[in-house]
């Protein structure tokens, strides 16, 4: 360790390493640097207008799944945590930084109502009227305390990498511990999962119950601004988080970590008897990918304009191992590669943009047969495919 | 000689089955001990209750000079209290390379934290290659592990246990399913590393015990039936009883 | 006073259907008309009622008792009888178009030719006669010979009770001879005395004699009594019946308190937040308020000291202080005043009800049983077959709940082609046994068979088929859901009082799941199959050594636990609702009453529900109004449970023994 922090030859060689090591990590970034630049020259926003504003947001949101995909492969595919809750941490990051979007843009609104008046309002005034608004909805019209920081910018970021964090900690570290493994862990992080949602569910929790939060495609402070520019704005956020996530995950598989929490997910025992605290691993690998999980939910949920706790369910969590597994787990491209295919082609199928097919005596609809076809497809690919797409590309490079 | 590790009165039992019967067994350092019994004797159960695996009902199991109550600690605490374990069946890891495999066991900062930081120092990179010298895989260090012959893969685990630096290594049957020249580079390997160091071997192949040329325990019905030079038991009529059938 | 022709037409409900059953007889034998007849001997006190004779009236139908008069009683008294002037007969009539009527003869309610309302007279009843009429329709009823019909004059006073019933009442006790009547018409009595007694001894012996009783009408009587009215006074006044005194600051808000000495004009109004901001913005001048600038008006502190400026100028209302408010609640007494003055009676009441207490709680924890009870079974039918795929093949199958859903379908689909109900569901539960057990046995030969080394993966392939065969059964029966309706002798509820109750349905689920229970047991350990099953489940390897095919028991196994979710399909189907999602909405319980159960064990499962079952009743039985709430708290405690017990109840108390 020392030595290599003293020795001034140290750094160059470990950056050399890592992207020798790792020349995809080079090609995915290029690949997404020029994907970016592409958008935003043909963007409606900021470029010429090809690409529509709804269909940057619906790419936005694609790189945001994309990011938690690569956090969903590097604990399961990696580290062989079949977690179907992460998509709970994505949503909770969502929750927590619309929370905020919300509040505010009320805010300004109720006090612009407000200073209209011949006197301006009191603080308690505003604040009641915000909570009127957001409340009224679920027949209340106290501001929850949960809401208590919700004006604060900097507290309900802090809140996105908080909330999923600290959930992650408690709840890998009690499964962690107990030992719980395959797929037992699987259903109890199912069930975390649903109680989240259920609890959500609740009108009287503080958030809106099943309405969840809505209008979060306006951004407090920029509300002149149209969302053409914003959308654009958001797609380079979603772009940065993925690229910078992705360096960080090639970072920690790449190393002795990765070579531990791969060795983790073949034989745990094992790694216990070479003295590594292979609980300690795992929450490490837990929590980091859902703190991960919450960042790219805060991104993903503004783009959407709306969460509810359906977005929360288990089975948004089980999608996500299936775009992990079609796209190839234990490599992050693969999470990318899976994440971006299945829900763009989702959304191409069964937002009514594909043609539907006219058979003579049936006519196939894209968004009655979708779901039949992802399923059954998903089917041969864990049978056929274990190693999805990205052993394609495996393949590939074996034989040039 | 001082004591290295001390297991007093130690009883298990299964479900009614009483594995492990007030056995008591110490170990010097440096020291090497065959221990031999017919199936069933518990001497799996044995390095099971000395690594953490199995917790006993009863006894006592402590840890060198310091007298560290072994009993208290985790698997991954007593291995970095520096005892090393081989399991029966060579538990590699195939899909890493052998040059990783060794890595990981190197006798570096366990923490997750410590491990994200690692990069591989001087020092570091000539005992991996030393390692691999010593159990014959210098050629293979950047090899898939599961690409190894299943001798290679006992070995490349002993370059593990090494690599961990304990000053106990527990090895569980070294020598099933190698060839007579394997067997021969694991004996020369295992005497070598008994030199500064405890090794307990646990082996039903008489002929590899009398290679190896050290101090026998018979294990039988979960407690120590006899204990001496191989000679010394295989003339036990207690022993000849056992292995033969009363 | 609204209530009383509601009364009578409710009788009129319950009577009529009986009437017209009793009617055919005496007219098919003879040409009769009684009540015409018997009407027409008290022919002018009926066309021209009076309070003074229309008792005269009531005795002669009273004596004769002809068919219809309760009808024709409750006719008369909502003016729907006419007189023919030229014959002084009696009708009813139907109203036609214009003036037109047609007449309706009173006994045989044949049409009796058309006319117009200036050639009839519409015999008007005042109120006082009304009630008169009504008062005896019920004594009429209540002495009526058929036992059918008492019982619903009865049950019409139950549901609305009314002083002037108490002599009738009284009147048919002391004739009745049906013991079973008798009792229920002193127990009426006893509630009707109990609100409405004129003296106060009648009264509290009345409620003495309820107390104990569980009923809703009995409660509900003597909670009638004992309801107050919120008042204050400088001093409490001579005989008011205090249910207890309220003292500002603890069990009123002084706020509140004060505002309801100013609501009552014994206070100056409060201004509050809203009232001092009105006032302010009256008062700009220049954009000052009292030589305060409009725009430091933001804040409580200086709107009060603006108001304070203006209030010293004498512009506007002072402000009241906190201790204004508690000088002037200071005054005053705040309390809860019963409606019965009586205190005796209140008493009474209150000891009545408080005797009920306990045993109501033994009878709702009887309830909340009998419910988790009910409950568990559903989770036990939906998690049985479960729990033999995942306990003895260690696979999870996800699409465990789609053919749970393939199960009602098919339920559905056979109702559709039988339309007896008892039929359709013997017939369903072997079929949709016979679909599932095939659909099980494609899917573990098609799927399952090449991932057994790979368990994780087959959670993700199930999991595809499962969302393929949700999507499927959406494209074939459509999005909105399906009836399966249980047959009429499961329809019902057993009923053991006002509080316990539980529907036929959910005790026939209760059987069904104790009939598997046992079915699954032989099969296990009585027949080749479980005895071959158990082995594979225990050395897969030694079985097949020993000439049992793993294959072919893992398939059976398989189609088993697929077949028994099919027939849970059915009885869910009955009792929830068919749709593509109901499936989804069970596996996540499904598969925590497995794991919680502990796996591979079928007393494990039935531990299991049975846990799940009774802790999210229990739950619910603590915050009733939040199923939601219920429902959180037990995934959280299964969460928590499965830390400490990851190998669930059953394999626990094995392992406990095992030490």
């Amino acid at each position: 360790m020392k030595i290599d922090v003293s020795s001034p030859a140290a750094p160059a060689p470990v950056r050399r390493s890592f992207l020798r090591d790792n020349p995809s990590v080079l090609w995915f970034m290029g690949l997404l640097g020029l994907f970016t630049l592409g958008v935003t020259v043909l963007s409606e926003g900021m470029g010429v207008g090809v690409i529509s504003t709804s269909l940057v947001k619906v790419l936005g949101m694609t790189l945001c799944l994309c990011l938690i995909a690569v956090a969903m492969d590097v604990v399961w595919g990696y580290c062989g945590i079949l977690s179907l809750g992460h998509f709970a941490f994505f949503g909770l990051g969502g929750y927590a930084i619309g929370m905020w979007l919300m509040y505010a843009r009320t805010e300004i609104v109720i006090r612009d109502n407000l200073g209209r008046g011949t006197i301006p309002p009191t603080e308690a005034e505003v604040s009641e009227a915000v909570a009127a608004q957001i409340f009224g909805v679920v027949g209340s019209s106290e501001l929850p305390l949960i809401w208590s920081f919700a004006g604060s910018l900097p507290f309900q970021l802090a809140m996105v990498v908080l909330v999923p964090g600290l959930l992650a900690l408690v709840f890998g570290w009690l499964a962690f511990r107990s030992r719980v493994t395959g797929v037992y862990l699987s259903i109890l992080t199912q069930a975390m999962t649903l109680a989240l949602s259920l609890y959500l569910f609740q009108n009287d929790t503080g958030l809106r119950g099943n309405n969840g939060l809505s209008g979060l495609q306006n951004i407090p402070g920029s509300l002149h601004l149209p969302q053409s520019v914003i959308s654009v704005w958001f797609f380079w956020a979603s772009a940065f988080a993925l690229g910078a996530g992705y360096l960080l995950f090639a970072w920690v598989v790449s190393g002795k970590f990765g070579s531990v929490i791969k060795a983790i997910r073949d034989n745990e025992a094992r790694v216990r008897f070479l003295g590594y605290n292979v609980e300690g691993y795992k929450l490490f690998v837990f929590t980091l990918t859902g703190i991960i999980s919450g960042i790219a939910g805060a991104l993903y949920y503004p783009q959407a304009g709306i969460i509810n706790p359906a977005e929360i369910a288990p089975i948004a969590s089980i999608y996500l191992a299936v775009w992990v597994a079609i796209g190839g787990r234990g490599r992050l491209y693969g999470a990318v590669i899976g994440a971006a295919l299945v829900s763009l082609l989702s959304s191409w199928l069964t937002g009514g943009g594909a043609p539907n097919i006219d058979l003579g005596f049936y006519r196939i609809v894209w968004t009655d047969w979708w779901l039949v076809l992802l399923g059954l497809g998903f089917v041969l690919v864990t049978l056929f495919f274990p190693k999805g797409i990205g052993g394609l590309f495996d393949y590939l490079v074996r034989k040039s | 000689m001082a004591t290295l590790l001390e297991v007093s009165g130690v009883s298990v039992t299964f479900d009614g089955f009483r594995a492990i019967n007030n056995l008591s067994i110490a170990m010097a350092e440096p020291e090497l001990r065959a221990v031999i019994g017919p199936n069933g004797a518990g001497k799996t159960t044995f390095m099971d209750i000395v690594t953490g695996k199995t917790r006993p009902d009863e006894g006592r199991v402590l840890w060198t000079e310091r007298q560290i109550d072994l009993l208290k600690l985790s698997e991954s605490q007593i291995a970095t209290a520096g005892i090393g374990r081989k399991f029966q069946k060579p538990t590699v890891f195939e899909d890493q390379s052998v040059r990783d495999n060794l890595a990981m066991a190197l006798a570096n900062k366990r923490g997750p934290l410590s491990v994200l930081m690692w990069k591989a120092s001087a020092a570091d990179r000539a005992r991996i290659q030393d390692l691999a010298e010593e159990v014959g895989l210098a050629a293979r260090l950047d090899h898939r592990a599961g690409h190894l012959s299943h001798g290679q893969k006992q070995w490349l685990e002993i370059g593990m246990l090494l690599a961990q630096d304990p000053r106990l290594l527990l090895v569980d049957e070294p020598a099933a399913g190698m060839t007579p020249a394997e067997r021969e580079h694991t004996t020369a390997l295992l005497t070598r590393a008994a030199r500064s160091r405890a090794v307990m071997v646990i082996e039903h192949d008489m002929e590899f015990i009398r290679r190896l040329d050290c101090r026998v325990t018979v294990l039988h019905e979960g407690s120590v039936l006899a204990e001496g030079s191989l000679d010394h038991v295989t003339q036990d009529q207690q022993v000849i009883d056992v292995y033969l059938g009363r | 006073m609204t209530r009383l022709p509601r009364t009578a037409l409710f009788l009129a409900c319950l009577i009529l259907p009986l009437l017209l059953m009793l009617r055919p007889a005496p007219l098919a034998a003879q040409d009769a008309s009684p009540l015409q007849d018997v009407l027409q001997t008290v022919q002018e006190q009926v066309a021209s009622p009076s309070r003074a004779q229309v008792g005269t009236v009531l005795d002669a139908l009273q004596a004769a008792d002809a068919p219809g008069t309760p009808d024709f009683l409750t006719r008369w008294a909502a003016r729907e009888v006419y007189e023919r002037p030229e014959d002084g007969l009696f009708f009813y009539a139907a109203e036609g178009a214009g003036r037109d009527l047609t007449l309706i003869d009173i006994d045989t309610g044949a049409e009796a030719g058309t006319t117009t309302t200036r050639d009839v007279n519409q015999i008007r009843v005042n109120a006082g006669v009304r009630r008169e009429i009504e008062a005896a329709l019920v004594s009429f009823e209540l002495l009526a010979p058929d036992p059918a019909r008492r019982s619903a004059a009865l049950a019409s006073i139950a549901r609305s009770p009314e002083p002037d019933q108490i002599p009738a009442l009284e009147a048919a006790l002391a004739v009745e001879t049906d013991a079973a009547i008798a009792t229920r018409m002193a127990r009426l009595l006893d509630l009707l005395n109990a609100r409405f007694a004129s003296d106060s001894a009648t009264r509290v012996a009345a409620i003495d004699g309820l107390s104990g009783d569980i009923s809703t009408e009995a409660r509900r009587a003597l909670n009638q009594i004992l309801s107050t009215r919120s008042e204050f006074a400088t001093e409490i006044p001579e005989g008011t019946n205090v249910a207890r005194i309220r003292v500002v600051g603890e069990d009123i808000d002084l706020i509140a308190a004060y505002e309801r000495l100013s609501d009552a004009g014994l206070a100056q109004d409060r201004p509050g937040r809203n009232a001092i901001r009105d006032a302010l913005r009256a008062n700009v001048v220049d954009g000052e308020v009292a030589g305060i600038p409009v725009h430091r008006l933001h804040t409580d502190e200086m709107r009060r000291e603006a108001y304070r400026a203006l209030e010293e100028a004498g512009t506007v209302a002072p402000l009241v202080t906190t201790a204004d408010m508690e000088a002037a609640v200071a005054q005053q007494v705040f309390f809860d005043a019963y409606l019965e003055p009586d205190s005796a009676v209140t008493d009474a009441a209150r000891a009545a009800l408080d005797s009920t207490r306990a045993t109501i709680s033994a009878w709702q924890f009887l309830g909340i049983t009998l419910d988790a009870l009910s409950l568990a079974s559903i989770f036990f039918l939906a998690a049985i077959g479960l729990a033999i795929t995942f306990g003895v093949m260690r696979v999870i199958n996800m699409a465990h709940g789609e053919f749970i859903m393939m199960g009602a379908y098919t339920g559905y689909v056979v109702q559709t082609l039988i339309p007896d109900y008892t039929v359709s569901l013997v017939v369903a539960l072997p079929l949709a046994f016979a679909v599932t057990f095939a659909a099980g046995v494609a899917m573990e030969r098609l799927v399952i068979r090449h991932l057994y080394t790979r368990p994780l993966e087959t959670l993700l392939a199930t999991f595809g088929i499962s969302i393929a065969l949700q999507q499927l059964a959406k494209n074939i029966f459509g999005t909105q859901a399906r009836p399966l309706t249980a047959p009429d002798w499961l329809a019902g509820a057993i009923r053991f009082n006002d509080i316990v109750s539980i529907s036929t349905l959910r005790v026939g689920i209760f059987v069904m799941a104790i009939l598997f229970l046992l079915l699954l047991l032989f099969i296990l350990n009585r027949t080749r199959l479980g005895l071959e099953v158990r082995a594979v489940t225990q050395n897969p390897g030694m079985a097949a050594s020993m000439g049992i095919n793993p294959d072919r028991i893992n398939m059976l196994t398989f189609g088993l636990g697929s077949g028994i979710a099919g027939v849970a399909g059915v009885a869910i189907g009955m009792y929830a609702q068919v749709t593509s999602e109901m499936g989804a909405q069970y596996i996540v319980q499904s598969f925590m009453t497995v794991v919680v159960g502990g796996v591979g064990s079928v007393f494990g499962t039935l531990a299991g529900a049975g846990l799940i079952g009774a802790l999210q009743k229990g739950i619910e039985w603590f915050n009733p109004a939040n199923t939601l709430a219920a429902q959180t708290y037990m995934v959280l405690f299964i969460i928590l449970f499965i830390q400490f017990r990851p190998k669930g109840i059953v394999a626990l108390k094995g392992r406990a023994a095992g030490d």
